[in-house]
């Protein structure tokens, strides 16, 4: 029997069942070419990549649409007769079969890298087939979601967006990971389910298939073969919890009455009738990226509008804040030249794509297109800015804004400089809204996708919690107001924080709506600025968690 | 040999679903088909990683060359699909 481990616990509820891993990518033996005998060595090569398209098309078998076409595509690969003969050359050069299989796979992917824009975004398709190409030949398990026909906890070192893509929420009850942190991927995704989730946990490494576990999402704490009696205690806690959360209804308001308006992220169209149905204020944070990435050409005003129109119909009579497109650097577009740039964090992004010819007129066409949609439906349309870093950026999207007919128009507040001159920031726009996610990583000089610097990129972080106290005072004075709509604001206790440093709304993701209702109703505005000032005193994120949870 | 000159008609060029309907119908035909760039080597018309390759944009003009039993049959379908404007 394994003994209990814990880590951070990330998405709260807790569940119980087997666990199944993501199979990691296997690692190839060293080359042991050439073969003693090519042709057979060709043959099992083949083999295997039939194995890959096999399992490629029972995929697109289950799948609809888009996704079946794109698995139906990707099935071909393996079964390329151009892969095959590249296969046969490197056996031919002396390498060993699966050697062989990797270097047939890099000459392709080289070429697609070679043609640039939207062919090199499909590099990372050939990878994947590599990668199963490999674990066939190996004889171990494809890499990807495991799928044991039953409901079952996800055990994984770490997870990338590709991974989660086709998460199940019906059979996937809980996440578990050895890495990551409280801003992770599998984090933010995990609290979008309304799945509980543990990160940071080295331990569960030594987790194997099958294996039952009791998982508690709040406390971070992971029971292997737990007693029975445990479970049904554990379990009907949660039932318990999660009735209490149901029970929770209206705007958000402190114990004393204090008015917090509570919003919903929202990403894509695929989230929008689950986002619609939760009882909130609105959408404080659209997300536009999903019609302009992935694509060969920019997306119409006409179907902007009807895709702007289907949101603001869903939010009928609540309000919805359009954020304009965050392109650039490290979300490249295929039809916009983004040069070459080192340092995608800090280059040609956001707002600062409008400074370029294509992006001016990409702003233009989708302002337009928010105002046609605004007037054809009855949500309370506000647009913000992403990455403005200076008060002249702040009001040239204002005004421009304006001149679109969109009266109501605030800058993101994600970069340092924007924060510490928030009161002139303000001044040239009606709101502002704190993306912590960007404010952290650049605070503390941190790179969001750098799972080893977790803790630097910890939303409790003092430094990004003195920021956020200069931005909402600024609001404060200037009587406009100022949200936050990044992770931090999904944390019930960190939420609190929020409001008691003076922020005016809290956007998050859907799941996390009710948690948050139920802790702010349950402190006074002077609790909320009593946890906030003992969050400041702290040296540490991780101080400051807990001297607010003594609180 | 017998060729054919076409102009690909569907925008985003013989990418993604334009392509990988071209390779399949290459597939099944009886002759031995290519199609190549102005100036470049063709390749394998059957091959959706080498058409993906050639980089050919909407606007593009192609040469599918044919060999072997229904060379013509098959390079009329080729250049039909080709010129099919699959954007939709």
């Amino acid at each position: 029997m394994t003994a209990e481990m814990t880590g951070i616990g990330v998405s709260p509820g807790a569940a119980y069942a087997p666990v199944a891993r993501l199979a990691p990518v296997p690692a190839p033996p060293a080359d042991t070419g050439p073969e003693p005998d090519p042709a057979a060595a060709l043959a099992r090569a083949k083999a295997a990549l039939e194995t890959v398209a096999a399992d490629l098309d029972d995929r697109a078998e289950a799948a609809s649409g888009t996704t079946a076409d794109i698995l139906d595509a990707q099935s071909m690969m393996p079964r390329d007769p151009a892969l095959a003969d590249q296969i046969e050359n490197s056996l031919a050069n002396g390498r060993s079969t699966p050697h062989a299989v990797i270097e047939a796979y890099g000459f392709f992917r080289s070429a697609l890298e070679a043609a640039g824009g939207y062919l090199a975004e499909r590099a990372a398709d050939l990878d994947d087939l590599r990668d199963r190409t490999i674990a066939v030949l190996l004889g171990r398990p494809m890499p990807g979601l495991p799928d044991p026909g039953h409901p079952f906890v996800l055990v994984a070192k770490d997870l990338a967006p590709a991974d989660t893509a086709a998460l199940d929420p019906a059979t996937v009850v809980a996440i578990v990971t050895e890495q990551g942190g409280p801003t992770s991927h599998t984090a933010i995704l995990a609290k979008s389910m309304g799945l509980p989730a543990v990160v940071a946990c080295p331990a569960a490494a030594a987790l194997e298939d099958g294996t039952e576990v009791l998982v508690d999402g709040g406390t971070g704490l992971i029971v292997p073969d737990p007693e029975p009696g445990r479970v049904r205690r554990v379990l009907d806690a949660e039932a318990k919890r999660t009735a209490a959360l149901a029970a929770s209804r209206g705007p958000g308001r402190t114990a004393d009455g204090h008015a917090v308006q509570l919003l919903v992220n929202l990403g894509s169209p695929a989230d929008l009738a689950a986002a619609a149905a939760v009882d909130s204020e609105g959408v404080g944070l659209f997300r536009t990226e999903f019609l302009f990435l992935d694509r060969e050409t920019a997306p119409t005003v006409d179907e902007q509008v009807e895709a702007y129109g289907q949101v603001f119909a869903a939010f009928s009579g609540r309000k919805v804040v359009v954020r304009t497109l965050d392109a650039g650097a490290d979300k490249p577009l295929a039809f916009v030249d983004h040069g070459d740039e080192p340092n995608p964090a800090l280059g040609v992004r956001g707002i600062r794509l409008a400074g370029t010819d294509a992006g001016s007129s990409l702003l233009d066409d989708q302002l337009t297109a928010i105002a046609v949609a605004a007037a054809k439906h009855a949500a309370e349309v506000w647009v913000m800015a992403p990455m403005v870093a200076t008060p002249g950026e702040a009001a040239a999207f204002a005004d421009r804004c304006r001149a679109h007919g969109l009266p109501t128009a605030g800058t993101m507040i994600e970069v340092p400089a924007a924060a510490l001159r928030a009161s002139r920031v303000l001044e040239g726009c009606d709101f502002a809204s704190l993306g912590t996610n960007d404010l952290g990583q650049y605070t503390l000089a941190a790179d969001r996708m750098n799972g080893s610097l977790a803790e630097l990129l910890d939303p409790w972080q003092p430094a990004l919690l003195d920021l956020v106290s200069l931005a909402a005072e600024a609001g404060r004075e200037a009587e406009k107001p100022v949200g936050v709509c990044g992770e931090a604001a999904s944390d019930p206790m960190l939420a609190c924080v929020l409001v008691g440093l003076g922020v005016t709304s809290l956007s998050m993701a859907p799941g996390a709506v009710a948690a948050v209702r139920a802790e702010l109703s349950a402190r006074t505005l002077a609790d909320c600025a009593g946890m906030a000032a003992r969050a400041l005193h702290a040296d540490e994120a991780a101080e400051a968690r807990r001297a607010v949870a003594a609180y | 040999m017998p060729e054919r000159r076409v102009v690909i008609a569907s925008n985003v060029g013989l990418h993604a679903r334009p392509a990988k309907l071209f390779a399949k119908l290459a597939a099944d035909q009886p002759a031995k088909v290519t199609i190549a760039k102005e100036g470049q080597e063709p390749v394998d018309a059957r091959s959706l990683l080498m058409i993906l390759t050639l980089d050919a944009k909407g606007g593009d003009e192609v040469v599918l060359s044919a060999e072997g039993e229904g060379a013509e049959a098959s390079l009329d379908a080729l250049a039909t699909e080709l010129q099919t404007d699959r954007d939709v």
